[in-house]
């Protein structure tokens, strides 16, 4: 009837499209006035703006010359040469930053890979056996949970460096296979998700347990895998403080450590401005892309908790 | 049966590694003495930089949730345009590195550079970011910027686990916005805030990148400015291990007991999840 009814059922439809099998949709929102409508975009656009800003600094920032980039108005086009600058990012110092981009992709996607399937085993584990000492092992977990990662970071470099790893890539790769709260994750959402019927049937005809968490329990807690992948991945993307320690060679760093080396030195070396903000950009781009594309993802895992009554 | 146990076991175990290795750093300062820690503790700049990073949580974790719950709020009310848009470009700064973010905002608190501090002198302002007084709040900006998007999608998740006949109930019974608000929503998504609240918490207590990637650029920020930062510059500036661990061991303790501490206050009053 009203614009408000047609907008809700539009975007019902979209979500059922894209979230297959959609849940009951029931009505749930309250009409209101337009003006109110007007007012909460309004304020839902402020923060846009505080949010989206220094992205759109950095893409504008991204195109200029070194010159033009204090020259000229931080908001505005000012010849732009993107594709100069991001060559020169690529081809700078032999093409680093290539090899950086590698390092990253490597510690970030194997780390992830690795601690998502040995916490969704540890987590099912942990919900769906009875043995001795089961709930001293969780808390264990969950005060790893509480327990900051950089104040884990000294020590780590500490262990690694008595048994000769410390800047290599397992220095890195090794701390980055466990994740604690992926266990506590993969152990809320095996309670709500792994009907003990089910285990019981397969079990009966002849299952041996490895087989029904390969084929039938990883399958159950596909959501909870993919968030738990999701956020190991992002979480040692975006760790600084553990590779800062680890490594001194820099064929070893990734794209963060690489990046805030050239920023640190561009007060010497003033080309390292652009290259630090193009290089800022191209690793930036990609992971905002996975992000909002993955983003029923998030949600989807975000409340495991509360999901499925 | 055994195999997955194996692997509880083997996950466990290292999961034990982890506080092994923060037991190692524990206990080998022990064996030197505890004076790594009176050392810590009897260090005015170390404890000062203890209480900044308090300071810091006291401040910016309330402004933090309540933008997160504001804005989830705003979003679940669903009477706003493009709620899709925005849901995304709150979360959008999530999936920049805390220090790309830091050297982002170093530049836009760069006077010369930044549009900001430009814009500001327009309008007479005298915008210093980087100075005594006010850098601890432009890191906080940096870590609010990044953070607060990730947080509102936590909230907004339980926002949309709430079984929707409540709505209608509360409709039915002729309750308005506000009430709908402060008596069914924010009870029910008091776990996610407590959820977002503890790793906020935790977060900015081992703050460490963004101060260490402002540091060429303010001079307000010492080498001991963060505990993280202390314990790393005594670590690699002057090669003091024992020191740099039992400052780790420190910031761990204040973390843990923060964090359970918080929890216990808010579980007095129900549990959460």
């Amino acid at each position: 009837m009203t614009t408000t009814e047609r907008a809700y059922t539009g975007k019902k439809g979209k979500n059922q499209s894209s979230k297959q099998p959609s849940t009951v949709q029931k009505p749930r929102k309250i009409q209101r006035s337009p003006g109110w409508r007007i007012l909460v975009t309004a304020a839902l656009a402020v923060a846009a703006v505080y949010f989206l800003f220094p992205v759109y600094w950095l893409t504008i920032a991204a195109t200029k010359s070194t010159s033009s980039l204090f020259g000229s108005s931080g908001l505005a086009l000012d010849n732009p040469q993107l594709l100069t600058n991001l060559v020169n990012v690529v081809t700078y110092n032999g093409g680093i930053f290539g090899r950086w981009a590698l390092n990253s992709v490597l510690y970030s996607g194997v780390g992830a890979v690795v601690a998502t399937i040995c916490s969704l085993a540890a987590g099912y584990c942990l919900a769906k056996f009875t043995f001795r000492g089961r709930e001293v092992w969780f808390n264990i977990i969950l005060a790893g949970v509480m327990i900051p990662g950089t104040a884990l970071a000294l020590p780590l470099f500490l262990l690694m460096s008595q048994v000769g790893l410390v800047n290599t890539y397992w220095s890195v790769l090794l701390p980055s296979l466990v994740s604690p709260f992926g266990v506590y994750l993969g152990r809320i959402y095996a309670q709500a998700a792994v009907p003990d019927s089910l285990l019981e049937a397969s079990r009966l005809d002849g299952a041996g347990e490895f087989r029904i968490f390969f084929t039938l329990v990883l399958r159950l807690m596909m959501p909870a895998a993919v968030t738990i992948f999701l956020f190991q991945f992002i979480g040692i993307w975006n760790n600084f403080f553990l590779p800062l320690v680890m490594l001194s060679d820099q064929s070893l760093y990734p794209i963060t450590l690489g990046l805030v080396q050239w920023q640190s030195v561009s007060d010497r070396h003033p080309e390292l401005y652009q290259l630090a903000i193009g290089g800022a950009f191209l690793s930036v781009i990609p992971i905002m892309i996975a992000i909002v594309s993955l983003q029923r993802f998030w949600k989807a895992g975000l409340t495991e908790g509360s999901v499925k009554g | 049966m055994v195999l997955p146990l194996v692997y509880a076991i083997y996950e466990s175990v290292t999961g034990i590694q982890r506080s092994g290795a923060f037991g190692q750093g524990g206990s080998s300062p022990v064996f030197v003495g505890l004076d790594n820690y009176i050392t810590a503790l009897g260090a005015s700049a170390f404890v000062a930089s203890l209480g900044r990073v308090l300071l810091f949580a006291v401040v910016q974790v309330p402004v933090m949730i309540i933008l997160a719950t504001a804005l989830a709020l705003l979003l679940d009310a669903a009477s706003a345009w493009g709620v899709r848009f925005f849901r995304s470009a709150y979360f959008l700064p999530y999936g920049v590195p805390g220090v790309i973010a830091s050297i982002l905002w170093g530049f836009l608190y760069t006077p010369g550079l930044s549009p900001l501090v430009n814009f500001g002198s327009a309008l007479g302002l005298n915008l210093d970011f980087l100075g005594g007084g006010s850098i601890l709040w432009s890191i906080a900006n940096i870590v609010t910027w990044q953070y607060a998007g990730y947080n509102m999608l936590v909230i907004v998740a339980q926002l949309k686990s709430i079984d929707a006949d409540l709505f209608e109930a509360a409709s039915i019974d002729g309750a308005n916005a506000w009430q709908v608000i402060t008596r069914i929503k924010l009870p029910l998504i008091r776990p996610a805030i407590v959820l977002t609240t503890v790793f906020t918490i935790i977060g900015t207590i081992q703050l460490f990148a963004e101060p260490l990637v402002l540091k060429p650029l303010s001079s307000a920020i010492t080498s001991s400015f963060t505990p993280n930062l202390s314990a790393y510059n005594e670590a690699f500036a002057n090669n003091n291990y024992n020191l740099a661990a039992a400052e780790s061991v420190l910031l761990a303790l204040v973390a843990c007991a923060f964090s359970f501490g918080f929890l216990k206050l808010v579980t007095r009053g129900g549990s959460p999840s």
